[in-house]
């Protein structure tokens, strides 16, 4: 087998058990694309089109609520901050690419993606295959966010209303962020932006809460963040 | 929808991904602004979850009889305890459902 089959390979492997929890979100995210009444197409449309969860999730949310474009599209490109500094990270390490390739590449860089990847790229500096990671571990993500949006498609006009599965949007939002539950700063950050969202919900006009809440918590993690830069 | 603003959305969604590896040779960000950008999750999906839970469908705050926040207080200790994503969604899911088909029949 030559080097960039196996570093795709690899690339497959390592984000595997990341994909876990994928299935079920992108089978709730089909649910309830079908419950929103906008249709198997776009259902899926959103899915290939954006290819981002949470960006998926907001659009529908403030969709069905009745923000208009301008609002939707800002909250959006919030919810996809994160991204830029995934960006930044793995840049030095796809560099030397064709354009093509960097296109390829942005368009399947996820969390999961961006998770295992960059570790690699870490390790394996000197491979000159080593981008072929990322397009194992990006194309993995993209497949099985296809497969789970479909068979959500397909439950969607199945599962019964009484079960509240629009909870899980809540719920698998809420289990992205375990890892910062342990951290002080951020539990702060999380319930500024949770109570500013949830006070100025009916409050904030155009349903722009998503956004106030969201630059709310990120001013106060500046502070957090320059506080602890001047005690040291 | 229309698929004017979905095509609007996936361009959004694709700048902010390709942006910094179309225009960076070696990563520039220092270290005050990535501590900073490692925020953002914190700051935004909380904006998604809260309202769902603690507003009724008329929006206004609901505290009493609401399963949805106590579901989710058990959900958050599980995966405090487990770092677990899908223990985390399952745990919140079944503590709801035993809430609004046993408790509160």
């Amino acid at each position: 087998m030559n080097n960039s089959l196996k570093t795709t390979a690899k690339g497959i492997i390592d984000v595997s058990p990341l994909m876990i929890p994928v299935v079920p979100f992108g089978i709730i995210y089909g649910v309830i694309g079908m419950d929103l009444g906008i249709g198997p197409y776009m259902t899926l449309g959103l899915s290939i089109i954006i290819f981002g969860g949470a960006s998926q999730i907001v659009l529908l949310q403030l969709f069905s609520s009745g923000a208009s474009s301008l609002v939707i599209l800002s909250s959006v490109g919030a919810v996809n901050a994160r991204h830029i500094l995934y960006g930044a990270v793995l840049s030095e390490h796809l560099a030397g690419l064709k354009l093509s390739w960097k296109i390829i590449l942005s368009y399947v860089m996820t969390d999961q993606a961006f998770a295992v990847s960059n570790i690699y790229f870490n390790k394996n500096n000197k491979n000159n295959n080593k981008h072929y990671h990322l397009l194992g571990s990006g194309f993995t993500c993209w497949t099985i966010w296809q497969i789970s949006t479909i068979l959500g498609i397909v439950l969607g006009s199945v599962v019964p209303e009484e079960l509240g599965l629009s909870f899980t949007i809540s719920l698998t939002f809420l289990a992205l962020l375990i890892s910062d539950f342990r951290k002080f700063k951020n539990i702060i950050v999380m319930l500024v932006s949770g109570l500013v969202a949830t006070i100025g919900f009916n409050s904030i006009p155009f349903k722009a809460y998503i956004i106030v809440a969201a630059l709310t918590a990120l001013a106060v993690a500046v502070l957090l963040t320059l506080i602890d830069i001047e005690k040291k | 929808m229309h698929w004017s603003l979905i095509i609007y959305a996936g361009i959004i969604t694709f700048v902010t991904r390709f942006s910094m590896i179309f225009l960076l040779k070696k990563d520039i960000l220092n270290d005050k602004a990535k501590k900073i950008l490692s925020f953002v999750p914190a700051a935004i999906f909380p904006a998604i979850i809260f309202p769902p839970i603690f507003l009724d469908d008329t929006g206004s705050v609901d505290l009493e009889s609401n399963p949805k926040i106590l579901a989710a207080i058990f959900a958050i200790i599980v995966g405090y305890f487990s770092k677990n994503i899908i223990a985390t969604i399952f745990a919140g899911l079944i503590s709801y459902w035993f809430l609004i088909f046993v408790y509160y029949q």
